[in-house]
């Protein structure tokens, strides 16, 4: 039936072409995208967590690593970091497996701006399907984006772990707590009402980051869109058309509202159930409430 | 010494060729140069010619798309062996990275604006980030605006926001031809570049010579004109 879409009425034109292998493609980058933000953001909150610890740690060396990667990470710009921070990674990674694999090898790995390792150290190897490849990148993609979220939330937490107030502290150690039983059970389970706000902020902006995917050779919904929305000549498509990428815009950005405003109702949801019991004004205002219902 | 020198820089080229499968890359946003067809898949004159020249030089080759800002930094890191992408062989990209000769002549870039009556010399001109087209507006005094993608060149054009796109003559010319005279080539073509080569790494000497070599056979038997005349009809075809 899609043979000829030219002879084809509106209705059925239309069916197929949103059925192309292009439009598939598009539709499964949505996939892509939510399964990186179903690793990235977990990983970049880990990696923040211990961003966070270390820049409090009373060791001098560690304190000063913690603090030394949210300075650098949050003063260097996203796309520099895209493209400069992920050719380094992946260089050092053939670097590594270079001298691991080939310590026969004689040539030089710098030649003027080339960098050659042996076959046998590149990663993935050329003879790797090109799945793999893309595998590859969007590991690549995931690690980067969690080292750059990552610093961000990790000043996040740091200044959450500030926030909680001092007597709590203090109350545990009055009660015979070891510095370590006080950071687990009272400092962190009451820092993460101050950090929410700062977190879904940072969440948001993942969400619309994801067209620095690209960079790496991760096709994003953003992109497919711009591909499949700019003007089609005849002589390359069956389907010729103009400068639709309004429309494609238009159906990223129901696309994004609809996950910001899902994220919005989980998140209220979360902090609701994180202020309770808390001693600060949110959880004095639930407390409030709760007792004038029973009363 | 001398022998043992050449023995050692043919075990060093066999060995760049022994790799089993060369992996070139292209941009997938420039027809008839190269692009994604409806089916999600590259197409396009580059992608024929790339498969020729690898069933002529004996090599398995596989395809990558590849965003144009980091085409380059990806090729000399050693993500992909070949860039394949419509690039002209200019003495600054010479300086990073190696040509084959040239595989489509020296062409003109056009101008193509949506009325006869721009000023080119003042006006605002759009053109593909890091291009050869890109380089000469900011040295003809326009004011430049540069785009990401080829296509976003031409949209700028037709909303308005550019008054001119400069662009090559054979990306331009079907275009044009499909905007019902919306879209109008203007002013003086401009002589760019020294034509489009496939782009190597330097030190990768083995696999340029066989693809040159591979390109010479095809210049020789007229198979390059051929698919020249294939991909870019019309009344200027591109010939060798």
């Amino acid at each position: 039936m899609c043979d000829d879409p030219a002879t084809l009425n509106d209705l059925l034109w239309f069916a197929c072409y949103l059925t192309t292998g292009k439009h598939l493609a598009f539709y499964i980058s949505f996939g892509t995208v939510l399964l990186l933000l179903a690793v990235t953001a977990p990983a970049a909150l880990g990696l923040g967590f211990v961003g966070a610890v270390a820049a409090r740690s009373r060791i001098l060396p560690l304190s000063w690593l913690g603090r030394g990667y949210i300075a650098i990470v949050r003063g260097v710009p996203d796309i520099a970091f895209f493209m400069f921070f992920v050719i380094a990674l992946d260089q050092g990674l053939e670097y590594l497996r270079h001298h691991i694999l080939c310590p026969d090898w004689d040539q030089p790995v710098r030649q003027g701006n080339d960098f050659l390792v042996c076959p046998a150290a590149k990663l993935p190897l050329s003879t790797a399907p090109q799945w793999l490849h893309e595998v590859y990148g969007f590991v690549l993609a995931v690690v980067t984006f969690a080292i750059v979220f990552g610093a961000f939330a990790a000043n996040v937490l740091f200044g959450a772990m500030q926030a909680v107030p001092r007597a709590q502290i203090e109350t545990a150690e009055a009660y015979g707590m070891t510095p370590r039983q006080a950071f687990r059970r009272i400092l962190v389970p009451q820092m993460w009402v101050y950090a929410l706000p700062g977190l879904s902020n940072l969440w948001m902006v993942l969400i619309k980051a994801t067209p620095l995917l690209f960079l790496l050779g991760v096709r994003d919904i953003v992109y497919w869109a711009r591909e499949l929305g700019g003007s089609k000549t005849p002589q390359f498509t069956a389907y010729p058309h103009g400068d639709w990428r309004m429309w494609y815009f238009l159906f990223l950005l129901v696309f994004y509202l609809g996950l910001t405003r899902l994220s919005e109702t989980v998140l209220n949801r979360l902090m609701d159930r994180l202020t309770h019991g808390q001693a600060m004004a949110g959880g004095e205002a639930q407390r409030r409430t709760a007792a004038a219902g029973a009363a | 010494m001398r022998l043992w020198l050449t023995t050692a820089f043919a075990l060093v080229a066999t060995g760049a060729l022994a790799q089993d499968v060369v992996r070139i890359a292209t941009e997938g946003a420039y027809p008839p140069f190269n692009f994604l067809d409806d089916s999600g898949k590259l197409a396009g004159f580059e992608i024929e010619l790339g498969n020729e020249l690898c069933a002529r030089a004996g090599l398995t080759c596989e395809w990558v798309q590849n965003d144009w800002d980091s085409i380059i930094p990806n090729l000399v890191s050693g993500n992909y062996d070949v860039i394949i992408a419509g690039m002209s062989i200019t003495e600054e990209r010479d300086e990073v990275i190696d040509f084959t000769p040239p595989y489509f002549p020296p062409t003109e870039s056009a101008y193509v604006a949506a009325s006869a009556d721009v000023d080119l010399t003042s006006g605002v001109i759009a053109a593909q980030t890091a291009t050869i087209q890109a380089a000469h507006v900011a040295e003809s005094g326009a004011t430049l605006l540069e785009f990401a993608t080829p296509e976003e060149t031409v949209a700028a054009v037709r909303n308005g926001e550019a008054d001119a796109v400069l662009a090559d003559y054979d990306f331009l010319a079907p275009i044009v031809a499909a905007s019902n005279g919306e879209l109008m080539f203007v002013g003086e073509r401009v002589p760019l570049g020294n034509g489009v080569g496939a782009g190597l790494r330097e030190s990768d000497t083995a696999l340029r010579d066989a693809l040159s070599a591979a390109i010479q056979s095809m210049k020789d038997d007229g198979s390059l004109n051929a698919l020249l005349a294939k991909w870019f009809p019309g009344e200027e075809i591109p010939q060798f």
